[in-house]
């Protein structure tokens, strides 16, 4: 009797504790989604990857608008020097149609995405990274260990703006061996539109 | 008894043209935190933000129903766009009753954990604070119908 008591309260106190993700330090998990030409990527996909710049995005946020080019930008600076951009979408396409998987193949195309855009349908890469604005970032070392979570830089409304590039600076100094001098941030953004449970 | 409608015509027409928006930076927002005597409901939001704008009416009706409830809409429309009339015609369009501020401040890194360590960033958000004890209630994302009104009895017992 007991250990069934026991057991509902840890199926109680498990369910009202919010999903918390990762933390920096943290090691993810490798996923496998469904990408904007149709087939699967997983980070393992990238044989010679020094890092990873895990991006969660989608089509409909003005501030995932503001911040496109910029992503564009950051995987053609980085991705040659080892650090790929993989964006994934995880907005629920019944709430936000704009977001569905053809709307993302179609903004791809549109703006010329040379990396890939991920449909995260299920919505657990974003629950088990922890996952909750769009643009959120984070930046993974080769080994998938978590180096940086939050904002590309410290200006959403106009890049001419920026004084502090978080994400090229967290890659720069990782590139160079050296240790994030941020490891996180905040920004206004979008909040992830959630499935109702 | 004929004046009736003409009184009333008079108060519907002056308690309906919405408050002046204001604009605040983090500091004034704060104090206005502290020197509030009543329970608080902070929100935070923006005119593009479309859970934000279907939550309003829940904010509004509280805002109108409870006097011992002060609502404060703050507005997080300038990180992306610091043109105030922007806000403004979206008061008027929705005719917007509840005190509405807007925030003027850049860098959100640098007070997003002012206002509270556990929110995101994301939107929508809304702290509700019972500013004698200071015990906070955060949402993040949409309120549902009654949720308000939950936290408001939380923060108050």
């Amino acid at each position: 009797m007991k250990s069934i008591l026991l057991s509902i309260a840890v199926v109680l106190i498990c369910a009202a504790s919010p999903i918390k993700g990762y933390e920096v330090g943290d090691t993810a998990a490798d996923f496998k989604l469904k990408n904007v030409d149709g087939k699967m990527v997983a980070m393992a996909d990238f044989k010679t990857a020094k890092g990873y710049i895990i991006i969660f995005d989608c089509n409909t946020c003005p501030y995932s608008k503001a911040y496109s080019d910029r992503i564009i930008a950051l995987n053609k600076k980085y991705a040659s020097e080892g650090f790929p951009v993989i964006a994934i979408n995880s907005n629920d396409a019944a709430q936000s149609s704009g977001d569905s998987y053809e709307e993302m193949v179609r903004v791809a195309k549109q703006k010329g995405y040379d990396f890939p855009y991920l449909v995260d349908d299920a919505q657990s890469v974003a629950k088990s990274f922890g996952a909750t604005n769009t643009p959120h970032v984070f930046v993974l070392t080769k080994e998938l260990k978590v180096a940086y979570i939050g904002a590309i830089d410290d200006s959403a409304r106009n890049a001419d703006d920026v004084t502090k590039k978080y994400v090229e600076t967290v890659v720069d100094e990782l590139l160079a061996g050296k240790k994030p001098s941020v490891t996180k941030t905040k920004a206004i953004g979008c909040g992830i539109k959630w499935k109702s449970a | 008894m004929k004046l009736l409608p003409i009184t009333l015509a008079f108060f519907v027409s002056s308690c309906c043209m919405g408050q002046s928006i204001e604009s605040v930076k983090l500091e004034s927002l704060q104090k206005r935190i502290k020197s509030s005597d009543k329970i608080l409901v902070i929100n935070f939001w923006a005119t593009w933000c479309a859970p934000c704008i279907k939550e309003l009416p829940l904010l509004e009706k509280l805002n109108q129903d409870n006097a011992g409830v002060e609502v404060l809409l703050v507005s997080m429309d300038y990180d992306l766009d610091p043109d105030i009339e922007k806000v403004k015609r979206f008061q008027a369009r929705k005719k917007l009753q509840s005190k509405i501020l807007f925030l003027t401040e850049t860098d959100p890194n640098a007070w997003i954990d002012k206002i509270d360590k556990r929110w995101t960033g994301a939107l929508p958000a809304t702290l509700v604070i019972n500013t004698e004890t200071n015990a906070r209630e955060l949402v993040q994302g949409e309120l549902k119908d009654g949720q308000l009104e939950t936290l408001i009895k939380k923060v108050t017992n």
